[in-house]
């Protein structure tokens, strides 16, 4: 056994099998992941999983009525059920976090990488529009989008990616200019390829990896954002089960009705939870030095 | 003697010309962000579907009314001298009457910013005192328990929904326990009691030496302040480890220990000192975030301060105080974190010697 991969395969093969040895060594990470996939599959099989409740039907009779066997969480102010609402709220805040994801991800690579490999006026430029966004208030500014376009989760997903994208530019960008003075992109620029192509096919699967770890640690914070807009009215409207506008609806009863407020308030922490520590994990086996 | 004089004042005229291209780079950021965030802010304002010809007039006016004021507000203009119309008015202090309280809207701000500066304030020092020995203690106790214990703390702290966490906060310790006061900054029958001079309702009280009305403000302040004191506390406390273990690696502290310093000493005294300089820059970016992140904790705790008023704005369509209010708060923003920036400069003792 060398340690020089023999062939690509290998390569990935012996990466991908190190980096799950030391997610899979350290139970913080593990419980992360643990969280994350347990936060899918509750979002996958919602309709199964809610044990014949809907989280859309009202049941005015049986209005903020305590945890019981067949109500697992009680049930809210218009008598639906807590348990399944929370269960479809998975979607929601899934959907909103994939939907940031494709649009931060792809302007960010393409700024920084852009910025990074040619340089001079050209980063100035981009980074200087970069330094602006990242110096914005995130949730003001996020608020202020979601009220000039009205509610709903896509202006919502708007707002939050307007002010996430600079931190990937920045990360594509620090990335980009360690690789473009390496031998092999010499040597690629020498056999003809295009800019584009070595940006594409070179570049940007090289900076992948720092972008989704910190896609990773963002994600909790993009999770608590649109909570938070979801708590203020103006992220996914009535009646979507949504877990921040859960919380809100429970606000008025918090005193006499606890469960209809601290449920989706728990799922929301337990869900950044885990990706926090997923994005700890991730970052020691992708960043060994900064821990 | 003579030739130390002299370099020690190199280094002084050094110090001074980075210290005033500091300055300078300073403003020219300041400057530039002032320019992008009132560009967003107008793209913002043209993408409502609110007419701010119909907010002025009103909904009866005649076709010609309607005419002059679209005019007069220079809606007829190219795009980009509606932009400079805006920035002229911005500068001017000029963004509004809000169609809320009837008011312009920088009075409105002026009025309710010392809410959320007392909280953001004593939410800041409370997470210092906590955060940085914290910090400190974890880094110096690296993978043994104490910085497992910070750790799971602070990444708590990380993960956890302000609005939420709020919410509970007043479920246990004013529902059950009965330990702190309810929403808002005071009683009802205690409000207009005391002259308003700063606005900052502890310092009022304190300087008419009416402490009914000052304990009453501590009790309604002190769980929204420790809230949001948990967040920069878990901000600074992680800060502050990495700063630590990077200087506790470093070869002066082994000389230190050599010299007989205990390791507690060496950490106090020695790494210590020498971290404190980049703290003032987490604690001046933790002081930024706060005044502009306590909405969802004002709205939760119905704190008469900027976020409220930012929120209650948003829902009744009041887009000169949402828009407004998001420049005041954005250019507080961009100013600490500047302002930090600077000061990191400033005190960066390698600056003056070098």
């Amino acid at each position: 056994m060398s340690e020089a991969p023999a062939s690509r395969r290998q390569a990935i093969l012996g990466n991908t099998y190190r980096a799950v040895r030391t997610i899979l060594v350290n139970p913080a990470a593990l419980a992360g992941l643990l969280i994350v996939v347990v936060l899918v599959l509750a979002a996958v099989f919602a309709p199964w999983l809610a044990m014949g409740q809907t989280p859309l039907r009202p049941d005015l009779a049986n209005r903020l009525a305590a945890p019981s066997s067949l109500h697992w969480f009680g049930t809210d102010e218009l008598g639906r059920d807590i348990y399944a609402r929370t269960l479809f709220g998975a979607r929601v805040t899934l959907t909103i976090v994939a939907l940031v994801s494709v649009v931060v991800v792809p302007i960010g690579l393409a700024v920084g990488t852009v910025a990074g490999y040619f340089g001079g006026w050209i980063d100035t430029v981009l980074m200087r529009i970069t330094d602006i966004f990242l110096a914005f208030p995130k949730l003001i500014l996020a608020l202020a989008f979601a009220a000039a376009l009205g509610p709903g989760i896509e202006n919502a997903v708007i707002a939050i990616a307007l002010t996430a994208w600079p931190a990937y530019a920045r990360i594509a960008r620090s990335e980009t200019m360690t690789i473009a003075r390496s031998d092999f992109i010499q040597a690629t620029v020498l056999q003809g390829a295009s800019t584009w192509r070595i940006l594409f096919r070179h570049i940007v699967p090289l900076c992948l990896s720092s972008v989704i770890v910190r896609l990773t640690l963002d994600m909790a914070g993009i999770i608590l954002t649109a909570a938070g807009l979801g708590f203020l009215g103006l992220g996914a409207q009535p009646p979507t089960a949504e877990w921040g506008a859960m919380v809100s609806a429970g606000r008025d009863v918090i005193l006499d009705q606890w469960w209809v407020a601290t449920i989706p308030g728990l799922a929301i922490f337990i869900v950044s939870l885990g990706f926090n520590l997923l994005g700890d994990g991730l970052r020691d086996v992708f960043d060994p030095k900064s821990t | 003697m003579s030739s130390t004089g002299t370099i020690g004042q190199v280094g002084r005229r050094h110090y001074l010309t980075s210290i005033a291209r500091s300055v300078i780079s300073f403003l020219f950021s300041l400057i530039i962000t002032f320019i992008g965030l009132t560009a967003v802010t107008f793209l913002i304002s043209k993408m409502t579907n609110i007419d701010p010809v119909l907010a002025l007039v009103g909904d009866k006016a005649t076709k010609e009314v309607y005419d002059l004021a679209y005019k007069a507000l220079g809606l007829d203009q190219p795009i980009w001298v509606q932009y400079g119309i805006y920035l002229k008015r911005l500068l001017s202090a000029d963004f509004g009457v809000s169609v809320l309280t009837g008011q312009p809207v920088l009075t409105d701000l002026i009025r309710v910013f010392p809410a959320t500066f007392e909280l953001a304030t004593i939410a800041t020092v409370i997470g210092v005192l906590l955060g940085v020995p914290a910090g400190v203690i974890a880094g110096a106790c690296k993978g043994r328990w104490p910085d497992h214990v910070i750790r799971v703390v602070g990444l708590f702290g990380y993960s956890v929904p302000v609005f939420w966490l709020g919410l509970v906060g007043l479920f246990f310790f004013y529902g059950k326990l009965g330990w702190v006061s309810g929403t808002g900054r005071l009683d009802v029958f205690y409000n207009g009691v005391v002259t308003t001079r700063t606005g900052i309702i502890l310092i009022d009280s304190a300087l008419e030496g009416n402490w009914e009305i000052f304990a009453n403000a501590f009790g309604h302040l002190i769980l929204p302040a420790s809230i949001l004191a948990y967040y920069s506390l878990a901000y600074i406390a992680r800060m502050t480890r990495s700063f630590m273990i990077d200087q506790l690696s470093q070869e002066y502290i082994i000389a230190a220990r050599i010299k007989g310093n205990s390791y507690w000493g060496a950490v106090w005294r020695h790494a210590f000192p020498n971290i404190m300089v980049p703290l003032i820059t987490v604690i001046g970016l933790s002081y930024a975030s706060l005044l502009e992140g306590s909405v969802l904790a004002e709205t939760v705790f119905a704190w008469p301060g900027l976020g409220l008023y930012i929120t209650r704005a948003m829902f009744n369509s009041d887009m000169n105080a949402v828009l407004g209010g998001t420049i005041v708060v954005g250019t507080v923003f961009i100013g600490v974190n500047l302002i930090s920036d600077l000061l990191y400069r400033v005190f960066d003792p390698r600056l003056r010697t070098s």
